[in-house]
This record gives C-alpha cells, sequence and structure tokens, in this order.
C-alpha cells in the first residue's frame, strides 16, 4: 500500500467518496426527512434548514397517528416486534436444519446429494409469487394462515438455501484432516463436528446467518399474503402510512430508520466475526 | 505376537488400485519405516490403520483386535498427519491436551503429561499459543506431542519430518530413535527419504507397485535388495547397473565389462550364459593410478568432491558410465584422466532384467 503515488491516492479517494455519496445519501436523506414535519419535506426546494421534530418518532412509539383528517391507530411497534421475532425465528430454525444439512453436503457423497442441494437452491431464483398462491390455499386449509409458524415455515424457503449453500463452502474449505485428527485421538463423531467442524466454520455461519436474517426482514410478498395486520412485519406495516388524508412521509422515514437500526446493529457487531474467521489458516498445504 | 497385524488389505480409488494384497506384522515396541517414492500409498495405509479410510478387502488388526469396521476413535492409535492437521482455533496446549480430553482424564493429569511431553519435544515455551503463531518445526513437534502424549500402543507417524528445515530434520532423524523407543510403542513411520527410514527403523517396508518389494533390516535392504527397484531406491548415488552375460571359465564364473574380464563369486555359476543386470554401489569401485589383476582401464571424466568423499565419473572403454566414490581424506586431488577401477566382487549383485529380481548366489 505504501507504494501508492500521490495521484493515484487522490483518484483512489475521490472514486470511493463518489460510490459513498451515491448509496449513503438516500438513506442521510432518510434520516433528514425523518426529522421533519409533512410540510417541510414537501416544500420546494428542499431545503437543509428546518427546526427538527420528534412528533414523527413519537407518532410511531405511541402508535397514534394524528393528522388533519384525525386520529390513526398504527401498529409499527407490534410490526417491528413481529419482524424482530419472524426474522430470529426463521434464522434460528434454519441455521439448526441447515448447518447439519451443509455439513452433510460438504463431506459425504450420497445418492441424488447433488440434485436435493440444487432443489434447495433453486427455491432462491423461483419467484415467490409462482408458490404464493397455491400456498395461500394450503395454509388455509390446514389452518396456517395469519400465524408465526406459517409465516417461519414459509420463510425457510428464503433462509434455508443461503445457510446451507454459503455453509456448505465454508465446511468444504476446511481440511478433513484436522477433524480425522480428532478423531484419532478419541472423539466422537458429534463431539468432532460440535468441536472442531461448527467453531471453524463459526465465521461462514455468522455471515450466512446474518444475510439469511437480513433477507427475511426485508421479504414483503409472504407476510402481505399470508398475515394480517396482528401478525405483519415493518415492511407491510408501512402501508398503514400511505392514509386517506395523504402520504405520511415523516412517518415513513421515521419507521425506516427504526427498522433498519436493529440490522445494520446486528452488521455492525457481526463484523469482526467475519474478518476474523479470514486470518484463520494453522493448515500447510 | 504381533501388535499389529495387517492381513491381504487392498484400497483402490477412482484414480485406480492403491494398494492390493499387502500384509504387514510388527511388534511390540517395533519401529517400521514404511518408504516408498511419492504416490505409492504409504499414507494411505496409515489412513487405513488409524480408520480414516475404510480397506476394500483385508483385515487389520490391533493388538490382536479386528478394528477393520470400527471406528477411528476406538482404535487407540496415536498419528501425526504430514500436514500437521493442528486445530487452528485451540492453543498448542490444548491441542496437545485433546488426545487425552476424550478419557476423562483429571485436569491436573493432563497438565501433568502435556507439560512432560511439551518438554521433551522442547515446545514447553510455546503451549499458550495458537497454531499460527508457531514455526513450521514447532508446529511439527506440536502434531507430534498430540500423537505422542496418550501413550498409545500404536503410534502412526506420516512424514513427520517433511515440512521442516534441513537443521531441524538432522536433529530430529539424531533424536527421534530414542523418542520413540522410549514411548514403548509400535511405530509405522511413513518416509520418501532414504537416509531417514534406515536411520529410523528397526525394518524397514519398501512400498512400491501397489505392495510391499521388501521388509527387512535396514542393513539387509542396502546389502541384499530384493529388487532392482528396491536397491536403487537405496543409496546415493544410486547403484551403478550394467548389462553384464556371464559365463563359465575354469576359474569360476566371470562377466566382461570395457574389455576386461572380471570374476564373480563362485555361488553365480548357475547364471552363465544368461543376460543379467549387475547392480554395483559406488563404495565398492576402487579407483586406482596403476593396473593391477582384474581391474579395468576407464577414464575419470568428472570429480565431485562433497568434503567427507569424492564422487567420481568413470567412463569405460566402451562408453558405459560408472559413478564411484572414494573417501576425501586423500592427499592429492584425483585427477581427469586414465585410471583402473577395480569392483569388489563380494559385493556384486546379480538381477533379473526381466523381473527385477536379485539373483541370490548359490551356495555351493
Amino acid at each position: 500500500m505504501e507504494h501508492v503515488s500521490l495521484p493515484e491516492r487522490v483518484v483512489r479517494g475521490f472514486l470511493i467518496a463518489l460510490i459513498v455519496l451515491f448509496f449513503l445519501f438516500p438513506i442521510f436523506w432518510i434520516f433528514l426527512m425523518s426529522f421533519q414535519t409533512n410540510e417541510d419535506i414537501l416544500r420546494i426546494p428542499p431545503s437543509l434548514f428546518f427546526t427538527p421534530t420528534l412528533s414523527n418518532y413519537s407518532a410511531l412509539i405511541t402508535g397514534k397517528l394524528v393528522s388533519t383528517a384525525g386520529t390513526l391507530d398504527i401498529a409499527f411497534m407490534k410490526n417491528l416486534w413481529n419482524s424482530v421475532l419472524l426474522s430470529t425465528a426463521s434464522v434460528f430454525i434454519a441455521l439448526i436444519l441447515g448447518v447439519p444439512a451443509a455439513y452433510a453436503f460438504a463431506r459425504f457423497k450420497f445418492r441424488l446429494g447433488e440434485d436435493i442441494a440444487f432443489t434447495l437452491l433453486s427455491f432462491r431464483f423461483a419467484p415467490p409469487l409462482l408458490v404464493l398462491l397455491p400456498l395461500s390455499l394450503y395454509f388455509q386449509q390446514l389452518g396456517l394462515t395469519d400465524t408465526y409458524i406459517g409465516l417461519i415455515w414459509v420463510y425457510q424457503l428464503i433462509a434455508l438455501p443461503l445457510i446451507l449453500w454459503i455453509v456448505r463452502g465454508y465446511f468444504e474449505d476446511l481440511s478433513p484432516d484436522i477433524e480425522y485428527a480428532y478423531r484419532v485421538a478419541g472423539h466422537s463423531w458429534w463431539r468432532t463436528f460440535t468441536r472442531i467442524a461448527i467453531p471453524l466454520a463459526g465465521p461462514g455461519i455468522a455471515a450466512a446467518g446474518l444475510l439469511a436474517f437480513i433477507f427475511c426482514w426485508n421479504n414483503f410478498v409472504f407476510a402481505l399474503i399470508l398475515a394480517s395486520a396482528e401478525k405483519q412485519p415493518v415492511t407491510v406495516g408501512a402501508l398503514a402510512f400511505v392514509t386517506a388524508s395523504g402520504i405520511q412521509y415523516g412517518q415513513i422515514a421515521a419507521a425506516i430508520v427504526l427498522s433498519v437500526a436493529p440490522t445494520l446493529a446486528l452488521a455492525l457487531y457481526a463484523q469482526r466475526y467475519l474478518v476474523e474467521g479470514l486470518s484463520l489458516g494453522a493448515v500447510k498445504g | 505376537m504381533a501388535n499389529l497385524e495387517i492381513r491381504s488389505v487392498s484400497k483402490e480409488f477412482k484414480t485406480g488400485k492403491v494398494l492390493d494384497r499387502i500384509s504387514l506384522a510388527a511388534d511390540n515396541g517395533e519401529i517400521v519405516a514404511v518408504f516408498g517414492p511419492s504416490g505409492s500409498g504409504k499414507t494411505v495405509l496409515l489412513r487405513l490403520i488409524a480408520g480414516v479410510e475404510q480397506p476394500d478387502e483385508g483385515t487389520i488388526l490391533l493388538g490382536g483386535r479386528d478394528v477393520t469396521d470400527r471406528a477411528p476413535e476406538t482404535r487407540g492409535v496415536g498419528m501425526a498427519f504430514q500436514n500437521f492437521a493442528l486445530f487452528p482455533h485451540m492453543s498448542a496446549f490444548d491441542n496437545v491436551a485433546s488426545a487425552l480430553t476424550a478419557h476423562k482424564v483429571p485436569r491436573d493429569v493432563i497438565r501433568a503429561k502435556v507439560e512432560k511431553v511439551a518438554a521433551l519435544l522442547k515446545i514447553d515455551h510455546v503451549l499458550q499459543h495458537a497454531p499460527r503463531e508457531l514455526s513450521n518445526g514447532q508446529k511439527q513437534r506440536t502434531a507430534l506431542a498430540r500423537a505422542l502424549v496418550a501413550e498409545p500402543k500404536i503410534l502412526l507417524l506420516d512424514d513427520p519430518l517433511r515440512n521442516v528445515d534441513a537443521k531441524l530434520r538432522y536433529e530430529m532423524r539424531l533424536e527421534l530413535p530414542s523418542l520413540l523407543k522410549a514411548s514403548g510403542s509400535t511405530v509405522l513411520y511413513v518416509t520418501q527419504d532414504y537416509k531417514e527410514a534406515m536411520a529410523l527403523g528397526d525394518r524397514i517396508a519398501v512400498l512400491s507397485d501397489r505392495n510391499f518389494a521388501q521388509i527387512d533390516r535396514p542393513a539387509e535392504i542396502y546389502r541384499t535388495p530384493a529388487t532392482l527397484n528396491v536397491a536403487s531406491l537405496f543409496g546415493d548415488p544410486t547403484i551403478n547397473l550394467m548389462p553384464v552375460e556371464p559365463w563359465t571359465s575354469s576359474a569360476g564364473p566371470k562377466i566382461g565389462i570395457g574389455g576386461a574380464e572380471l570374476s564373480l563369486p563362485p555361488g553365480y555359476g548357475h547364471m552363465a550364459g544368461n543376460a543379467c543386470v549387475l547392480g554395483l554401489r559406488a563404495e565398492n569401485i576402487l579407483v586406482e593410478d596403476m593396473a593391477s589383476p582384474e581391474s579395468l582401464p576407464v577414464e575419470v571424466v568428472a570429480v565431485t568432491p562433497l568434503n567427507e568423499r569424492t564422487l567420481l565419473l568413470l567412463r569405460t572403454d566402451d562408453g558405459r558410465e560408472i559413478l564411484a566414490s572414494e573417501a576425501g581424506t586423500n592427499e592429492a586431488p584425483r585427477r581427469h584422466g586414465p585410471a583402473f577401477a577395480r569392483f569388489d566382487a563380494e559385493a556384486v549383485l546379480l538381477f533379473d532384467p526381466a523381473s527385477g529380481r536379485r539373483i541370490v548366489p548359490q551356495s555351493a
């Protein structure tokens, strides 16, 4: 790095700044919007100077949306909780099912193994609407419509393939000799799996879990069709801000800030584990 | 009773057969060096014994117990992998201790045992380090300590000195025999360095072409190799090989090389008239300035001094090239040019060119 010439460094810095601006400006603008009243937001030309207000946040947190047309109840906090519950439970179950499956696909060759793995991956590239119609019919019959269990089940379509394929790659990168060494030392298969394979694939499992969490959190259509207001996550709940008396941009912005916060915090927290994993390596090739 | 016994074991991979009905038995406390060129299936053999791979056919007995279908953790062997296979997320101490934690050993006993073996292998000062902080030599010693610490009845070492530098390799070659003897284990030591096999093995099992070509004591393997292949794998420089056809004279069997007639020991009389391959090691050729009976005229083409000895490349009158070596303490350095070579007839080996097997001299 120390051999980079000055003009190169300037150009590089400029390009990075450009990219950062492109991606972060909308978020920055939304952050500003969340402290503005609807009148401030809709003023032309827009201004960086305004009197900040917390009314958007207080409306969301108290669940009372006061507008010119009267007071409207919104279940934003409930929706936020639903999102947390649905995403966490989905990722948790997907990890329990997906990590051993990924290990099996990575280590053992069995009949139809590749086909099964590919079928699971294909869930990721089938459009959700394709499965939604038959699924909603089945769910009505089974009584799973508008239940957390039903939603978590459907979310496995998102989380399970992701975890399976990412973690499989990490397991495949582990030298089997490390596991054999532990077994030759007298440890059972299960202990080897939990003490050697899982810790060593840990960064991969964390990355896959994080990614699956974000994908579940951002999902919209499944919950839109299969859940009512009582069970729906924030992505669907945000529709409530399109009211009869106009679109509540301020509240939408505040809702976005609040709903981005948990995933952002999680990503920042997990980041160091993701980086740490890449520097492991005590086996000579 | 043999502590380790392999009966007619075969193993085939997609790329072809690696081991074909091989058998081996090793006694308590014996060190058997498994020697062979790379790719000859030495590592596969160890992995079969450790239970990491399953044989296609055959039986593996450890301590008289058939373990062919048993899981690796039930076999009670210690193994050092060629690539070390240390656990990267554990300290060196925990790596070594992992061989004990499976057996409900009290914590202070584990600590004492790990520290003892670490002191023996001179890694006691790095026990708290992670494997990535260790040098290659320390990694190798850690892997070795992990194999040794549980005092297994059977110890499998897969070319443990391959990845360490030359200085440490020499040191370890000196230290390992007493270390392994002290452990009292039956040791299978895989190597592709013939000097290592000679230095460490009570016996050497030479693996080539999917089976053992010879299993014998190091001196026997060197002096009376079973095949041409074994003869050329052992020795530096490689053994001289020359096609010859003995005949019988009144003074016993003779061969002709470079226009000179040389006598063979009488035991080879039955080979008269058959094409053979003569094998003679460089140190069994004496190079002299003066002609003497049974010496052949040669030209010294190249001289390579190696301090303790000198390698000479000789060319006979009929164009054959022969390597000779002589102790390098001589007063005057050897010069290029004409000289005379005398073969040590007692050290001459004859091989059947078709099968490659050594021809055993018949006793009178």
